[in-house]
């Protein structure tokens, strides 16, 4: 059961892949390109931060690549590994929250109840900006 | 998190074109909301309208304006769409929060019945088609006030879609003519609320409050141009819409601005604008990130909502776990359509009259009291609901149930004129002095103010008689055919009988004393 998981799940999962090494890597060498990483960067907040990082994510996409090697011709793909259980449906009743003390312990800083944020996004410093690390 | 909300789709990828509508000048998407407390809700609409250039000097080249409407409304629960915290407007920040609305790790969702149900409904209200099958997925992106660093929201396979809405649009020179259109449903989605931020500008933070359940419903316009025939044009996202006016005013700015940039060989960027209604326009609002990358990928932790009808029903299934598209399509109240038909065929009422009795709160109730409770003819309820009563509410600033007037004293009041007990210029009167005088009735202010029509018929035919004695050049000049002569006979009789006859009833007199 769970190599016809695995099975089912490859498609779509194959699909993603091939469309993220295309666009990762056009010259198809298995690098990524500094471009991607900086956009991975500032959409994941992840901090690649070193070159041993960068050829990490490239030896994770060559190994998902071998999944290409499976025939998934006229498999359905898989939704999630839960798709066959049932959706618990919760009656709409109050049966929490008001434990705002309890949650305000967390925050670093609070005013008056409310959680305490800076305004707005901070943009990442841009790539020359940053620490000198060369993707190559 | 999480007021739960509708959400409905949006025309963003393109594709939904609804009518092409060849007479008129121009035309928009129409907001449609589904109110509910609770999580989001969205439900969008295409449609597509065709403007000819403002510019002369160009030529004639025609302009198709494509708008989506992104509608975001709460639904009406106790409870939020993923967790068991209260949704309820105006409480103390951060008190409706439970551990999963707070995004603290190892909570997971558990979505609320009573949502499914009221999207279903909303689907069904709509036309649209439900999905037995539907999926969550999530929806990334990084703000304070989204403490998880995503929103669950439903973006590949949506509860329902493909809908439509019929609405009236009032048109021609004095928006009198009444036309309908119809605007297209592309899909309705459940989605999670994110928080409400306060932006303190002094200090320089935000405050966030993560209770949602704001009762709001809100609005995004998403708009491009292009010339018919051709590919669509790039679009702009319009947010921060607070209204109606708004939204009409924004749209019909954006589409002008997006046609005069392409006008003079510009382009349009793909971003986000917000209106600005002191300057009448819309102004970029985002920075300068271009397209957002949301990375959707399906929600791990929520199995795929399946819904069933009558036939599909599996046996012996716990009735709280399951839910019967055909039961809730039994509970729909009447929809509006439905009672607008009804009051037409009913009561003979004009279509554009339907609209009005069914957009002002409670009119339709007062409307349907005043009918049980007189035997005047409906088209003269109908008159005196939309000219008298409702001009007397709008000029005052009230609401239909702070209204002085109650159905009945409106019944009294056309029953008296009905079997002509008073004249309708003496009802008019009275109609006044009810709406400053509470608790009297109709019949004591006609008593007291002496309006009651005369009823001696030998009595005015003898006024009648006076008043032609008193003026015999008048009464030469209606011999000889002069039409303004009678009105001023008419006129004179009634001042003799201080307002206490019927106008058409002393016409007749005179035109018969004139024919002797």
């Amino acid at each position: 059961m769970w190599a016809r998981a695995v099975r089912f799940g490859l498609r779509s999962w194959v699909a993603w892949r091939r469309g993220f090494t295309s666009k990762a890597d056009p010259q198809g060498n298995g690098r990524v390109s500094a471009q991607v990483i900086e956009h991975l960067e500032r959409l994941a907040l992840v901090d690649f931060g070193s070159q041993e990082a960068v050829a990490r994510l490239e030896k994770a996409i060559a190994f998902a690549d071998r999944l290409r090697a499976v025939d998934t011709g006229g498999v359905e793909p898989m939704e999630s590994v839960l798709e066959d259980r049932c959706l618990y449906l919760r009656s709409d009743n109050v049966v929490e929250g008001n434990c705002a003390e309890e949650l305000l312990q967390n925050a670093h800083r609070v005013v008056e109840e409310y959680f305490v944020a800076p305004p707005g996004n901070i943009s990442l410093p841009k790539q020359d900006e940053q620490e000198p690390f060369s993707y190559n | 998190m999480a007021a739960p909300m509708l959400r409905g789709c949006c025309l963003a990828r393109r594709g939904a074109l609804a009518c092409i509508d060849g007479g008129s000048r121009r035309g928009r998407g129409a907001a449609i909301g589904c109110r509910s407390s609770g999580k989001r809700g969205r439900s969008s609409v295409a449609q597509q309208s065709l403007i000819t250039a403002q510019k002369s000097g160009k030529g004639e080249h025609a302009w198709a304006a494509v708008v989506g409407l992104e509608i975001h409304a709460q639904i009406s629960s106790n409870s939020k769409l993923f967790s068991g915290s209260q949704v309820q407007f105006a409480a103390p920040p951060n008190s409706l929060v439970s551990f999963f609305d707070a995004s603290l790790p190892g909570t997971l969702p558990v979505l609320n019945r009573r949502c499914v149900e009221a999207a279903v409904m909303t689907g069904l209200a709509l036309k649209c088609h439900i999905n037995k099958k539907s999926l969550f997925d999530r929806k990334h992106y990084f703000y304070a006030d989204l403490p998880a660093g995503y929103q669950i929201t439903q973006q590949r396979l949506p509860i329902a879609v493909n809908g439509s809405l019929e609405y009236s649009v009032c048109v021609g020179k004095k928006r009198s003519q009444v036309i309908t259109r119809t605007a297209r449903i592309k899909q309705i989605q459940l989605e999670q609320d994110s928080g409400k931020s306060l932006h303190d500008e002094l200090r320089s933070q935000t405050l966030i409050d993560l209770n949602r359940a704001e009762g709001q419903l809100r609005v995004d316009a998403n708009i491009s141009v292009h010339h018919p025939g051709e590919p669509l044009g790039v679009r702009t996202e319009v947010k921060n819409l607070n209204s109606a006016r708004f939204l009409a005013r924004a749209i019909d700015s954006e589409i002008e601005r997006q046609i005069n940039e392409l006008e003079n060989g510009r382009e349009i960027l793909n971003e986000t604008r917000s209106f600005d209604c002191k300057l009448g326009c819309t102004i970029p609002m985002r920075d300068k990130e271009g397209k957002q990358d949301y990375r959707f990928m399906p929600e791990p932790n929520l199995p795929p909502l399946l819904l069933y009808d009558t036939a599909s029903l599996p046996p012996g299934a716990d009735p709280q776990q399951v839910i019967n598209i055909d039961r809730i399509r039994e509970q729909l109240p009447e929809l509006p359509s439905e009672t607008r038909e009804q009051l037409v065929q009913q009561y003979g009422m004009l279509p554009e009259h339907s609209f009005t009795i069914l957009n002002e709160v409670g009119l339709l109730e007062f409307f349907q009291n005043v009918i049980k409770e007189t035997r005047a003819e409906p088209k003269k309820v109908t008159s005196w609901i939309l000219n008298n009563f409702l001009g007397f509410l709008k000029q005052q600033n009230l609401a239909v149930n702070e209204s002085p007037v109650t159905p009945s004293a409106l019944a009294e009041l056309l029953n008296l004129l009905d079997r002509k007990a008073i004249s309708s210029s003496a009802a008019k009167q009275v109609f006044e002095e009810l709406w400053r005088s509470k608790g009297k009735t109709p019949s004591q202010i006609v008593s007291e103010k002496q309006l009651e029509l005369m009823q001696d018929g030998e009595a005015l035919n003898q006024v009648c008689l006076a008043v032609m004695e008193e003026h015999p050049q008048v009464v030469l000049a209606m011999k000889r055919g002069n039409p303004r002569a009678i009105n001023k006979l008419i006129g004179l009789v009634r001042k003799a009988t201080l307002s206490r006859a019927d106008p058409t009833v002393i016409k007749e007199i005179l035109e018969k004393k004139l024919s002797s």
